[in-house]
């Protein structure tokens, strides 16, 4: 006999996908990369949420950010305590609304959620790639995404949807793939990184250079890897996700313990939360995907091969765009969406643009911000009528 | 839809290109996507509103108007359009230029302060008006720069600024003979359509 459902158990909340598997897909043409390497074949883990429509003109691609991996929504298992990445928007009724899209969402390559990546095992040597795996640019992994939309039956995406980095891979789909999606949705992004932006990378990569456990970039081998590169480099990585605001409000001057110890152990609550962070992400991600992931977005710049104009790199896309911002996010700031949003207007792309006002920086992309939800929710919704009543936005409407 | 708006899409050619000050819901955008394939752009800060375009699927930007149309090119639209928002920016005048600077030509909506109605309420009352047309009291009245038909004219004559064409309605969004024969004492709503 079944046993009966606990009512609260959060996988089987109506809006929630539920229980969601893993699949792993192998693809043995080689695939050649941005920096002149080729990858022979390799593997990509994915999700799918939803159904896919007759006629596969109903979806959507999430792309993750640097720390994200393929499980955006749902829970693995009934044990799991928390749900995908981007629950909050993934989902039947949500923002990208499960019942009427068919969502996938994929580990990048390089990645180390089950993606071919420096962990996994190279063929030729029988060894583990290590720092001998290839440098990946954005514009390599929208190749790798393509292939699988292509084994998927997918032709074209409804849309190609990201946040941070994420973003970055809708823009550049857009850019590389004009004919292959409808709508491109580009969160808290930015054109490029800013010198600020690369400088931070650059701590957080030296902190994992620097650890004596990294051995290169070889620690499989030796059984450990660099977790106090790994803290470090979360813990600064962390700090440009939440505002000065947020951290205020979160944490202010508090003390763990109430007085003053005078010494350097964890006093002050944002410590203990920085510590914990660290922690917790160097037990689960690999320093030499969180090295590569890094200077993928260093070399981010699609305008670079347009004369380094970002109109005329924008001036290939067909797909409609929604580019949001959020008010206190530093790292990738409203002025750098609006750069985005200025470049499509000069190219006349068709594009909307809203600024949500938060307090609660980068990572409000990921939260369920009453403006930020009602904004985006109206915008799927009307993807989702284009897609139901068989409107090609792109054929339909000639550029603004 | 409103009738200064449907006088104001009478006034645009096909596949022009626009951009709405203050696009509201963009019922103006919409409208004229369908029916005359213009191409465009809406402004508009409000959330309902933005939302509203976003469901519409007309082109829409979060942007404050008083912050200017620095982003906007030379000439990069046909028509720039502003409904009744004009006395709610800081500066009128600047606001003004800058439409004449990035579109061809402009077209603007304001309610005539010079209004017989407005003139007698404050002229008989002692008050300040209050309207179907202005409904705010004098402390949460967002219309902080509001001016008449001749204030208006004065300015555009000033600033070398050529009107093509005037309507002015009243507020049953008619053109009445009072309202033709004496605009600045009978019309409610003034429609201009300038350029420089």
């Amino acid at each position: 006999m079944p046993q009966p459902i606990p009512q609260d158990a959060p996988w089987a909340a109506e809006d929630s996908v539920g229980l969601v598997e893993p699949r792993t897909l192998s693809f043995d043409t080689a695939l050649e990369l941005e920096c002149g390497r080729t990858l022979s074949s390799y593997e990509l883990v994915y999700e799918t949420y939803g159904t896919l429509n007759d006629d596969a003109s109903n979806a959507v691609l999430i792309c993750h950010a640097l720390s994200g991996h393929h499980h955006a929504a749902g829970y693995h298992s009934e044990d799991d305590k928390r749900p995908g990445w981007w629950d909050t928007c993934i989902g039947p009724g949500k923002v990208i609304d499960t019942n009427r899209f068919f969502v996938v969402s994929l580990n990048n390559l390089g990645g180390c959620h089950g993606s071919t990546g420096p962990a996994s095992i190279n063929s030729d040597t029988g060894q583990p790639w290590g720092p001998d795996f290839p440098m990946m640019t954005v514009k390599d992994w929208v190749n790798s995404q393509a292939r699988l939309a292509d084994v998927l039956g997918i032709s074209r995406w409804a849309a190609v949807i990201g946040g941070s980095m994420g973003g970055m891979q809708a823009l550049q789909w857009s850019i590389d793939y004009p004919d292959r999606l409808s709508h491109a949705v580009v969160i808290a992004a930015a054109p490029k990184l800013s010198a600020q932006n690369i400088a931070f990378n650059e701590v957080a990569r030296q902190s994992i250079l620097t650890d004596p456990n990294f051995h290169g970039g070889r620690y499989y081998l030796h059984d450990t890897y660099p977790r106090q590169g790994l803290i470090l480099a979360r813990m600064v990585g962390h700090i440009t996700y939440l505002s000065d605001d947020a951290m205020r409000m979160k944490f202010g001057r508090d003390l763990r313990a109430g007085r003053f110890h005078f010494g350097f152990d964890v006093e002050f609550q944002v410590e203990s939360y920085l510590r914990h962070q660290g922690e917790v992400f160097s037990r689960n991600f690999d320093a030499n995907t969180y090295l590569l992931m890094t200077k993928a977005l260093d070399y981010f710049d699609p305008a670079r091969e347009f004369d380094n104009s970002l109109e005329t790199a924008l001036a290939k896309p067909e797909c409609k765009f929604l580019v949001m911002s959020f008010t206190s996010d530093w790292r990738f700031a409203p002025e750098r969406s609006r750069e985005i949003v200025n470049g499509l207007v000069h190219a006349g792309r068709d594009v909307s643009y809203a600024e949500i006002d938060t307090p609660k920086g980068h990572d409000a992309f990921l939260l369920d911000i009453p403006e930020y939800t009602k904004l985006f929710g109206a915008y799927m919704h009307r993807v989702a009528n284009e897609v139901e009543n068989g409107v090609n936005p792109v054929e339909a409407g000639n550029h603004a | 839809m409103r009738d200064d708006l449907q006088l104001i899409s009478d006034w645009i050619p096909a596949d022009a290109s626009l951009l709405d000050l203050g696009c509201g819901d963009g019922t103006l955008l919409a409208h004229l996507k369908q029916h005359k394939q213009i191409r465009g752009y809406g402004l508009e800060i409000n959330q309902d509103n933005l939302a509203a375009c976003f469901e519409k699927g007309v082109n829409v930007l979060e942007q404050d108007l008083d912050e200017g149309l620095g982003n906007f090119q030379n000439h990069r639209f046909d028509y720039v359009v502003m409904t009744q928002a004009l006395q709610a920016v800081l500066r009128p005048d600047q606001i003004l230029n800058e439409m004449l600077r990035v579109g061809r030509e402009a077209i603007i909506t304001f309610p005539n302060f010079g209004h017989w109605r407005v003139r007698a309420y404050l002229g008989l009352k002692g008050r300040m008006p209050v309207s179907s047309a202005l409904p705010y009291e004098w402390y949460n009245t967002p219309n902080i720069h509001l001016c008449t038909v001749q204030d208006f004219e004065t300015h555009c004559r000033k600033s070398n600024i050529r009107i093509l064409e005037r309507q002015v309605i009243n507020r049953h969004h008619r053109s009445g003979l009072l309202a033709r024969l004496w605009p600045n004492l009978f019309g409610e709503i003034a429609i201009y359509r300038v350029t420089v």
